[in-house]
């Protein structure tokens, strides 16, 4: 492998599927306008369930030109990753010249978790077989079993033949499969890296398994307003889906061709808690040396970021914990930050959340904005951070922090900046 | 820098625990029978490899006993095997010095079987609280993390076959930053009904009834592979910190490579030789300095043919001993090439080629040296790994004896 210091990773092309906004002018258009996507479930009859808000996509794959066999092969996230890999490459003006050069890294933390349960009621016969049935099974099954089946749709959509992988690493898999794919740049193993992640998993299983340790909201009555990070009142995350695609590139490869630049992967860190496979300490320790480990990466300063997108999931564990890590890695220079938390208009869409998010992030610096967080009427006390509550903030935005963090004690922090 | 091995935890088809499993590797004892797990009766493939003689309540707190699947109680037992095996005591190094880098295919998918079963006879209120991550592909990196107060860099890679070998990659990236010790390779398991169904989709399972004719990579009679379960968990140290320590090193961590096949129709050649090439490249070897290929062995004719092409391209015809001990264990998924890895590095501390079982004609056209029936014993310095992931997915691996690869 070649010497890693002096190549750089930048953004040269996004693709954004979110819940309000198909692509990534109408999504950029949400968050600004601080609207909300989250609405009453509809993709099934969600009556049983104690959660019945989500943040859907109003995504059609037929509407976006996949054909009927690409519509049966890949499940829900697979077609919208694909879909956000055609928009990314369009905007980037990139064009594949040597397969080999250029990888793919596609994050995502259940997988086709919404096919496979389809498939399950089909073939057990709604739960009754045990011994389920597989001459009921559609020959994709296997596909929908091992999620690596994205990246293999990704790579056939864009002739890539450089390394490939599935990161699943729960709700940092967004930030993680950036980091990771800048990793391979880096190193040489790759000029170009179609990169991000994508998850859909609005499926009865997801809503049951959430509903059983009350991480989502009962807000059932209200639903635009059930998303509430940092808000006193909030109770839980408003499950959601979508997907955001990179096309990353090495500075000097972009440059050569005349690429716009949105900004600089410059710092990426990640850690793990080894706590509890669902808990949080309060001290935010570990997404602390995320942070501080990140920045150490980017040789920034922590009073040089300007905006903190914040995991922010809107479960009081979570709103508290990422708080004392933000004090605890930047010092005082946190309270002069702005924090926000998308998730409160689009959701948390698990996996994919985390590029989403870094996708947010690079329009904060391109358009000189910081989305606010919607929702957020009376803080919590114990979180005095400046949330950026209800409407955006123009500002001139050079270093952006993002972080995420997820089941399994995953904590990881990205830090984006303007290239000169 | 020089990333070693210095310890290794097995759980394989035909041997619970590393030197169960190498007495029968170079044995030539395989591991592969009737599925005990489920009734097969009903499905056309009826042959797996399942661990044998593997108590959980033996090697899993009780506490943890409820929110863990099969495969991650083989991982976590792979992993406290692997660093007893390495003398470490992860208590007495830094807490954010430690990471964990795991592969995973489809998740802990009995676990999700049964809790689907719940929700759709039962109803919602009948789902485990433990659903939310127990079946998730992250959890058998988060679970050993946590156990082991590891508190450092964590990765998930999801290749199918591959990424045993890309996990480990990954991890030999965090020691090359500086990381003092990584846990990585892979453990899987989807021995239940509804891990049959969706195995049995990929139209490559092999029907046959008969352990030893099931599954015959590069044999004229491949007719698909035999699933399994388990695979290793190994530890990876940088040397001098290996060597401060005292540690005894199984080998290095030498070289890697990994690519993607082209898309269909696109008339471009498959990706393995190029991985191959890199892997032994990246070592700073030649081929002529590899003493041993431990194939994939998809034991289908096609993707056979492909694998031989590549081996025959890079090391010339019957150029380098070829062997795929998985005949005994058959395919473990992100566990495969996890374990053969193991395998390498076994070869080398021992100096003996473990063997293909059950070879009786090979492919014709395949000019490979293909170790059969009994094991080769031969001074093993330098060992290539390959492994293909469902789809498309190659990687390589180099690992040598401690001599080479610097």
């Amino acid at each position: 492998m070649t010497s890693t210091s002096d190549r750089r990773v930048v953004i040269t092309g996004i693709g954004v599927i979110a819940p309000g906004g198909l692509g990534t002018k109408a999504f950029w258009e949400l968050l600004t306008a601080g609207r909300t996507a989250t609405r009453t479930l509809s993709f099934f009859d969600a009556t049983p369930f104690r959660s019945r808000v989500a943040a859907e996509a109003d995504f059609d794959p037929v509407a976006e030109g996949l054909s009927p066999q690409e519509v049966r092969r890949m499940d829900r996230a697979a077609q919208m990753a694909v879909v956000c890999t055609r928009e990314a490459l369009a905007d980037s003006g990139f064009e594949v010249a040597d397969p080999t050069r250029v990888g793919v890294s596609v994050g995502t933390a259940v997988g086709a978790t919404m096919s496979l349960e389809e498939e399950y009621v089909v073939v057990s016969d709604g739960g009754r077989k045990w011994l389920t049935d597989h001459r009921y099974a559609t020959p994709h099954l296997y596909d929908y079993l091992v999620p690596s089946s994205f990246a293999r749709e990704v790579a056939w959509s864009v002739g890539a033949e450089g390394p490939a992988t599935v990161v699943s690493t729960g709700c940092t898999s967004g930030l993680d499969s950036v980091g990771h794919a800048r990793e391979l740049i880096r190193e040489g193993s790759a000029d170009v890296m179609i990169a991000g992640a994508t998850d859909a998993p609005i499926s009865p299983i997801t809503v049951a398994c959430f509903d059983a340790i009350k991480a989502t909201t009962a807000r059932n009555d209200d639903p635009t307003h059930a998303s509430r990070p940092f808000d006193n009142s909030r109770d839980g995350f408003v499950l959601g889906e979508g997907s955001a695609m990179f096309v990353l590139e090495e500075l000097e490869h972009a440059r050569r061709r005349g690429a716009q630049i949105y900004a600089e992967l410059v710092g990426f860190a990640s850690r793990s808690n080894a706590f509890h496979m669902t808990g949080l300490r309060p001290d935010g320790r570990e997404m602390a040396e995320a942070i501080r480990v990140a920045l150490a990466d980017a040789r920034l300063p922590g009073d040089a970021v300007d905006y903190i997108n914040a995991h922010g999931s809107g479960t009081k564990q979570n709103d508290r914990h990422e708080t004392a890590a933000f004090k605890r890695s930047l010092g005082d220079h946190a309270y002069r930050t702005p924090v926000s938390s998308i998730k409160s208009m689009i959701g948390h869409s698990l996996g994919a959340i985390g590029s989403i998010e870094i996708a947010a992030s690079a329009l904060a610096i391109k358009h000189g904005a910081v989305p606010p967080t919607a929702n957020l009427h009376e803080r919590d006390p114990e979180c005095d951070l400046d949330y950026v509550p209800l409407t955006a903030r123009e500002q001139q935005t050079d270093v952006v922090l993002s972080v995420g963090s997820g089941f399994g004690g995953f904590q990881s922090a990205m830090l984006l900046a303007r290239v000169a | 820098m020089t990333t070693v091995v210095t310890g290794v935890g097995v759980a394989a088809p035909n041997g619970l625990g590393r030197d169960a499993f190498w007495a029968a590797t170079v044995a030539g004892v395989g591991g592969i029978g009737p599925i005990s797990r489920f009734d097969p009766s009903g499905y056309p493939a009826q042959l797996a490899g399942e661990v044998p003689g593997y108590e959980a309540a033996d090697h899993i707190p009780s506490r943890l006993m409820a929110q863990t699947d099969h495969m991650t109680r083989l991982s976590l037992t792979a992993a406290q095997w692997a660093l007893a095996d390495a003398s470490v005591d992860p208590s007495a190094l830094p807490e954010f010095g430690m990471g964990v880098v795991t592969a995973s295919a489809s998740g802990g998918f009995e676990f999700g079987h049964r809790e689907l079963e719940k929700l759709w006879s039962k109803g919602s209120e009948h789902v485990s609280a433990y659903q939310s991550f127990a079946w998730f592909y992250a959890v058998n990196t988060g679970q050993i993390s946590i156990r082991h107060g590891m508190r450092g860099p964590t990765g998930v890679l999801v290749t199918e076959q591959a990424g045993g070998l890309d996990a480990v990659a990954q991890a030999r990236r965090q020691v090359r930053k500086g990381v003092q010790l990584v846990m990585t390779g892979g453990v899987d398991a989807s021995l239940c009904p509804w891990g049959w169904t969706a195995q049995l989709a990929n139209g490559l399972l092999s029907t046959g009834r008969d352990p030893a004719t099931a599954y015959l990579p590069f044999d004229a009679n491949a007719s698909g592979y035999v699933p399994g379960e388990g695979g290793a968990i190994l530890v990876l140290e940088d040397e001098h910190a290996a060597a401060r320590r005292g540690a005894a090193v199984y080998g290095v961590i030498a070289g890697y490579g990994a690519t993607f096949d082209p898309r269909p129709g696109s008339g471009r050649p498959p990706g393995l030789r190029r991985a191959a090439e890199m892997a032994v490249s990246d070592a700073g070897l030649t081929p002529a300095d590899i003493d041993v290929v431990f194939a994939d062995g998809a034991g289908v004719a096609e993707l056979d043919r492909v694998e031989a092409e590549a081996i025959t391209a890079v090391f010339g015809p019957r150029g380098v001993p070829v062997t795929a001990p998985k005949t005994m264990t058959g395919r473990l998924y992100s566990g495969g090439a996890a374990l053969d890895l193991v395998s390498a590095l076994l070869s080398i501390r021992h100096c003996v080629i473990p063997p293909t079982t059950n070879i009786r004609q090979p492919a014709e056209g395949l000019h490979l040296d293909l170790v059969r029936d009994v094991a080769r014993e031969t001074p093993v310095r330098a060992a290539l790994v390959l492994a293909r992931g469902y789809g498309g997915f190659n990687a390589a691996m180099v690992v040598t004896d401690e001599r080479n690869g610097r």
